[in-house]
């Protein structure tokens, strides 16, 4: 049942809109000369493009959690996997550039005396090859967790605790320096992409463009799923996953392709965020993360999707300006801000205009999320 | 409010904030870039009051070349990203002539390529393991041959003959225990006396370690433990060892990691005889320490804190920037670079520390005792200075490399074998 | 190394005597700065014969004797007056001598590890003439392993006239163990030797019998020798078995304890408190505030924290209940958000009111040493308490639920809320005081948190993942299961430990939940009935 117009909704249409016009003005502005005060600097940028990143991934998060109600605690975890792919080619990418000057070596391999290349970092040269893993790992790993969990019908809470096991199991093995990924320092130096030098001003504009446009995609996309039968399945699971399975819907693979998608998805903003940040270490797992990024989402407003994207752009903006401005008392102000808005905006930021323009909504628009712990049972 | 407009808000007040750059120019702006929330924020507070106070006091002295100083704080909250997004705030932002900050080695590997895109200095306070000389970093903490192997050296004077290697498992742990392995092996150390042994970070149980390094230690011949536990993991460690009675005259632990401020948040007295190998302690007696400990307590307006061995490595370093500014007569970084190689300035144990070519300095090397006060007790010291090596000559892939910034060489790490400088990132 | 020290100090000592040595000559060398001149002090003190030589080394060993600067008198401190030290000259009871000078005045007297442990050994063989069979016991344990001729010879007469059993099987083996490889030893005591060091648990015993069997030619002694350690290995080995039991009851004590205030605001209430572990760290900061206020009886402070913390952290709970969850009840997962906004506002409130610092809390006297069931296996005091608190709040807890109208109406809320007021329980009430209950429960862990670990900002975060992982495994909603989930997560953590090490453990560990999820989708006691679905 999907259309074209049910993908293209108002607020897709206008979502889309900013996103371009902001995708091409930034580049173009920042190509203006440093006096001109419009200019916008090459260090704003990269953070813009960080910011795309953090969006898309909370784009993710939203997907299983505002329409499959999966509340994942573990979303880093997918996130850094592809971060780690993306930063496996380009450590091999450095060559015999590193400090050591071993032709295949990286350094931190080299200072611990490692005498070959793990097995896993076969491949790692060839982009295309990377490109499949930023893809292929946290979507394997995602349909093995998911494949175990939904069948034996692991919900709720269990779920989202073993989502966070799961990153925490992770971020204690990529922490072993035996696992050959760096350990703690994790992966860093980085020197070109594709052959383009990583410093300079052209490949930070394509890369920021490259984050705009797989943000616009996923988006898209994620608008496909959500607005065709399966999603519609998707929401049916989150509001009455019981009464979904009497009627007769595959309840474990309708979760299962959605949880594998949103993977993929975080995974892919994992390798654009690393080259623009230039490390990618195993704190990356930290549960804490996974916590933080469902509070953008929260916060933004949840089963939206450009709620996600507008919580993730405002949560990281207040903590890159709040470090700076009020660097001794910057937590407390986010704290309160997590907490005020949970109290007066039930339905996050986003929440607000819905409320003013009732008739803007659309599909699952103005479907209230459920939890997914009724304080009563189920109604058979 | 629609949803464009809130857009819109924020891409302005993203391109706002990025003009409010150009302030006035009538100050010399210095960065502190120390984490104060979040994990490490236990040990970097403390480095960014001793900035303030340094900065405090070069304004009493009258400034620099004439201006104010001004400390631009910031904080990267004990995230390793960040640490290289704050760090492009500063140099590109706020116009900051020098960064003093970092504590982790992966706080300083993130933010290393933006200080070499930028031709700006940091100045890094914390001993690490070596392996790295950068044209913008100055390591004003000791690399491991000022402290780990002078520590070991005492020890086998001692009579040790066991070694345990207990650490935290991340880089600096690594190299340091990879490269006191080749060295005890090479002094005719056994394979089957080392026992060697890594924890998570924050690791709180260590009933079963302790227990293992009992056993170890009680083959009848003098053990000890090398630490490079790091810091949160100390606490619950030590408590360990106190409530296994294990004392220092059996088994001492020599600690990289620890020093007066770690064991202000413990009760020392079933600690007392351990070790630590460091280049400055609180109790070192001259009359610039005392000066410097006088001040500190009149800055920080409390008695009771202590000082410890990072802080001197700022102090150091701090003095280093501003005579070399002096020197160039300019803060440019690039220049005032160049003019840091061979500047000497006083350090705290009563001697002179000078920067070295390959960015690190030159320290004393002491080993304390902890007593039951909190404070060390030095029992061993080196007879002169020990010049901080950037590439350890115990470890294979960098026994070949030299690191010299003076022109015509101006490479941090040069093969002597090949003749090549390799690494380099301009 | 220890021997050789102790030969020379002998040697030294004999030279001495024929001098006179007297007590005044050894503290005239204590005022040196060469630990070569403080080591011929001690060993002259040593051999003084003085009454006063005992009290003189103990007090070196404790670090007490400081020398005045510029008098070059060696002094000890008496007190404190402001910042400035009031110090007295030794052997001075009349305190004539008594002056305030600055700190930075007086040197304390060094000595260092090896000086240590000579000082060790000479007051054990000061000790060993002890009218008090425990310090005499302490005294051979101490020379075990490090007998020279003239302390065998001492041990050879005490064994003589030695009247407690304990204390002369101790010499039997202390003697052993030398006779057994010296040189001079026939075959019958050294078969003797054999048979007394396999009885023996003792590190010492089974390092001679290892030396010997290294050493010897003689096969039949050789093949006794290994029988000995076969014997002394299996018996080691249970011991071990023993000791990773109470690890991991221990590591398992303080997960329950951590995870047990979750379990009821968590389990019970349906809460995501993020904010468990900074209540939590609430509660070790209490121990800590309340330890400042009574300096001088530190057993008692931690016996006065307890309810303290509770009541510390439970106020802050009731506030956090009543400001701002009961206005998310029906919305569980938006109280994560919150709670995470909190908790991150408790870290940063800690972090200005106490500085980011880690705090120092003392063990008191009570908790701190070991029980030493065999010399290869003794617990320590500190765990044995925590397991026993841990076990103590449990059953207060669950008798609370169990047995009090407020437990009763806190069951009847959590299963059906609508009925519940129907029958006119006052649901707002009882969801304040059950948070209160679960956050105090919190504080009251950070008391016995603040005995093992830093009490700092981060405190809560190292705990609170593994909070909601206990009370998961062990079944949402059961405090049976928190408590057994626990304490076997503890056992397995530390079974798993030797092989494995502590990162791959846990990692298992965390494996091991996932998977059991699976199999048990409830957890290890999953609810019944209708309020279980959901």
């Amino acid at each position: 049942m999907t259309t074209y117009q049910g993908i293209f909704d108002k607020s897709t249409v206008r979502f889309l809109a900013v996103l371009i016009a902001i995708a091409a003005a930034v580049p173009l502005l920042n190509t203006l000369d440093s006096s001109n005060p419009l200019h916008v600097s090459t260090y704003t940028m990269t953070l813009m493009g960080k910011y795309l990143c953090y969006a898309l991934l909370a784009v993710a998060v939203d997907l299983v959690w505002g329409y499959l109600g999966i509340l994942s605690l573990g979303h880093a975890a997918f996130f850094a996997l592809g971060g780690y792919a993306m930063g496996m080619y380009l450590m091999r990418q450095i060559g015999d550039r590193g400090v050591y000057g071993d032709p295949l070596l990286p350094d931190f391999m080299v200072f611990l005396n490692w005498q070959e290349l793990p097995w896993f970092w076969n491949g790692f040269d060839q982009f295309w090859y990377a490109a499949l893993m930023i893809v292929l790992v946290p979507g394997l790993l995602a349909f093995v967790f998911g494949w175990l969990a939904f069948r034996s019908r692991v919900t709720g809470v269990y779920l989202s605790i073993i989502t966070q096991a799961l990153t925490y199991a992770l971020l204690l093995a990529f922490f072993r320096n035996e696992m050959g990924f760096g350990g703690n320092n994790g992966l860093t130096d980085f020197k070109d992409i594709l052959g383009f030098d990583l410093q300079a001003n052209a490949t930070r504009v394509a890369l920021y463009i490259a984050s705009a446009v797989a943000l616009g995609l996923s988006y898209i996309a994620c608008r496909f799923v959500v607005t065709s039968r399966l999603g519609r399945v998707a929401m049916a699971i989150r509001d009455a996953e019981s009464r979904t399975r009497f009627i007769g819907y595959k309840v474990e693979n309708v979760k299962l392709f959605i949880f594998v998608m949103s993977a993929v998805l975080a995974g892919i903003a994992g390798a654009l965020y690393v080259p623009q940040v230039g490390i990618i270490n195993p704190s990356e797992f930290s549960p804490l993360n996974s916590i933080e990024l469902v509070v953008w989402v929260a916060l933004g407003g949840r089963a939206t999707l450009y709620g996600a994207v507008v919580g993730a752009v405002a949560v990281n903006y207040a903590k890159t300006y709040l470090t700076a401005a009020l660097p001794e008392v910057w937590l407390f102000t986010l704290g309160a801000m997590f907490v005020l808005v949970t109290l007066f905006l039930p339905k996050g930021v986003m929440g607000i205009l819905q409320r003013k323009s009732p008739a803007n909504s659309s599909g699952s628009d103005d479907d209230t999320p459920k939890p997914e712990l009724p304080q009563d049972g189920v109604k058979a | 409010m629609n949803l464009k407009k809130i857009m819109l808000a924020a891409a302005i007040a993203g391109s706002m904030s990025a003009t409010q750059a150009m302030a006035a120019d009538d100050t010399i702006k210095v960065g502190v870039l120390h984490s104060l929330s979040g994990t490490m924020a236990i040990s970097e507070t403390t480095l960014k009051d001793t900035m303030l106070m340094l900065i405090d006091e070069q304004n009493k002295k009258g400034g620099l070349l004439g201006k104010k100083l001004e400390a631009v704080v910031v904080d990267p909250a004990s995230n390793w990203p960040l640490f290289a997004e704050k760090a492009r705030e500063l140099i590109e932002k706020k116009d900051v002539d020098a960064v003093f900050g970092c504590w982790t080695s992966v706080s300083r590997k993130s933010v290393l390529p933006v200080f070499e895109e930028l031709d700006s200095l940091l100045f890094y306070p914390v001993q690490y393991e070596g392996e790295e000389s950068s044209k913008n970093v100055f390591y004003t903490g000791a690399a491991p041959n000022q402290q780990a192997i002078p520590a070991v050296d005492y020890l086998m004077d001692q009579g040790v003959k066991r070694w345990v290697l207990a650490g935290t498992d991340y880089v600096y742990p690594r190299t340091t225990n990879k490269i006191l392995e080749a060295y005890l092996k090479a002094k005719g150390v056994a394979a089957s006396d080392i026992m060697i042994n890594y924890t998570p970070f924050g690791h709180s149980d260590w009933q079963s370690i302790v227990s293992d390094i009992k056993k170890f230690g009680s083959k009848g011949q003098k053990t000890a433990v090398v630490s490079t536990i790091n810091g949160d993991a100390n606490v619950p460690f030590y408590k360990e060892l106190g409530n296994q009675g294990i004392s220092a005259d059996e088994i001492p632990v020599v600690a990289f990691s620890v020093g007066e401020e770690e064991l202000s948040g413990i009760d020392t007295k079933p600690l007392v005889g351990h070790l630590a190998a460091w280049n400055y302690f609180m109790s070192v007696e001259s009359d610039v320490n005392d000066e410097f400990i006088d001040a500190w307590h009149a800055f920080i307006k409390d008695e009771d804190r202590v000082t410890n061995d990072p802080m001197e490595a700022h102090y150091i370093g701090f003095n280093m920037w501003v005579e070399a500014v002096e020197k160039a007569g300019t803060t440019d970084p690039s220049v005032v670079g160049d003019a840091l190689i061979g500047v000497s300035v006083p350090n705290l144990t009563g001697g002179y520390s000078a920067m070295m070519p390959n960015h690190h300095i030159t320290k004393p090397v002491l080993i304390g005792e902890i007593q039951d006060d909190g404070q060390f007790e030095t029992v061993w010291k080196t007879s002169g200075l020990v010049a901080g090596d950037a590439w350890s000559d115990y470890l294979q892939g960098s026994k070949d490399l030299i690191s010299d910034w003076r022109a015509p060489l101006s490479c941090g790490n040069y093969n002597v074998k090949t003749s090549k400088c390799s690494g380099q990132n301009y | 190394m220890i021997a050789r020290v102790l030969w020379s100090f002998l040697l030294l000592a004999c030279a001495l005597t024929t001098h006179a040595a007297t007590l005044e000559q050894g503290l005239e060398q204590l005022k040196s700065k060469d630990f070569s001149h403080i080591e011929q002090g001690i060993a002259t003190i040593a051999a003084s014969g003085d009454d006063n030589a005992e009290l003189i080394l103990n007090l070196l060993l404790n670090g007490e004797i400081y020398r005045h600067k510029k008098s070059n008198e060696l002094v000890t401190i008496q007190g404190k007056e402001d910042k400035q030290l009031i110090i007295v000259n030794l052997f001075d009871d009349s305190g004539d001598s008594a002056q305030t000078v600055s700190k930075r005045k007086i040197k304390k007297v060094r000595i260092n590890n090896k000086l240590r442990a000579s000082l060790k050994s000479a007051i054990a063989s000061l000790k060993l003439n002890s009218n008090d069979p425990v310090l005499r016991l302490e005294a051979v344990n101490q020379l075990i392993g490090k007998l020279n001729p003239v302390l065998y010879q001492t041990l050879l007469e005490r064994q003589q006239t030695e009247s407690d059993d304990r204390v002369k099987s101790l010499i039997d083996v202390a003697l052993a163990v030398t006779d057994l490889n010296s040189q001079d030893s026939d075959k019958a005591s050294q078969i003797n030797a054999i048979e007394l060091l396999s009885e023996s648990l003792q590190p010492a015993a089974r390092n001679a019998l290892q030396q010997f069997v290294d050493e010897t030619d003689n096969a039949s002694l050789k093949f006794k020798a290994n029988k000995g350690l076969r014997s002394i290995d299996e018996r080691r080995k249970w011991a071990g078995h023993a000791e990773t039991l109470f690890f991991g009851l221990s590591l398992g004590s303080v997960l329950v304890l951590a995870a047990i205030g979750l379990a009821i605001t968590f389990g019970v209430m349906g809460v995501i408190n993020m904010a468990h572990g900074e209540l939590i760290m609430l509660g070790a900061y209490t121990t800590y505030v309340v330890q400042l206020l009574m300096p001088n009886n530190i057993a008692l402070s931690i016996l006065v924290s307890i309810p303290a913390a509770f009541l510390v952290s439970a106020i802050a709970g009731i506030m956090i209940e009543r400001g701002v969850i009961r206005f998310l009840y029906g919305r569980p997962l938006e109280t994560l958000l919150a709670t995470f906004g909190i908790s991150l506002i408790l870290q940063q409130a800690v972090r200005s009111v106490f500085s980011p610092l880690n705090r120092s809390v003392a063990t008191p006297e009570f908790m701190s040493g070991v029980i030493e069931i065999n010399p290869v296996l003794s617990l320590t005091l500190n765990r044995l308490y925590i397991i026993a608190f841990c076990l103590i709040v449990f059953a207060l807890l669950f008798m609370l639920l169990r047995y009090t109208r407020l437990g009763i109406e806190v069951r009847a809320v959590a299963q059906n809320r609508a009925m519940a007021r129907a029958m006119g329980v006052r649901s707002e009430w009882v969801d304040a005081m059950t948070f209160g209950l679960g956050s105090g429960i919190a504080g009251v862990a950070g008391v016995a948190l603040s005995q093992l670990t830093n009490v700092g900002p981060n405190l809560g975060q190292a705990y609170i993942i593994d909070s909601f992982m206990v009370v998961v495994f062990g079944g949402v909603g059961n405090l049976w299961g928190t408590l057994v989930a626990g304490l076997s997560l503890g056992v397995a953590n530390k079974i798993m430990e030797p092989w494995a090490g502590a990162v791959l453990a846990k990692i298992l560990v965390l494996v091991f939940i996932i998977l059991f999820i699976q199999k048990r989708p409830r957890g290890l006691f999953p609810q019944k009935g209708r309020s279980a679905e959901g």
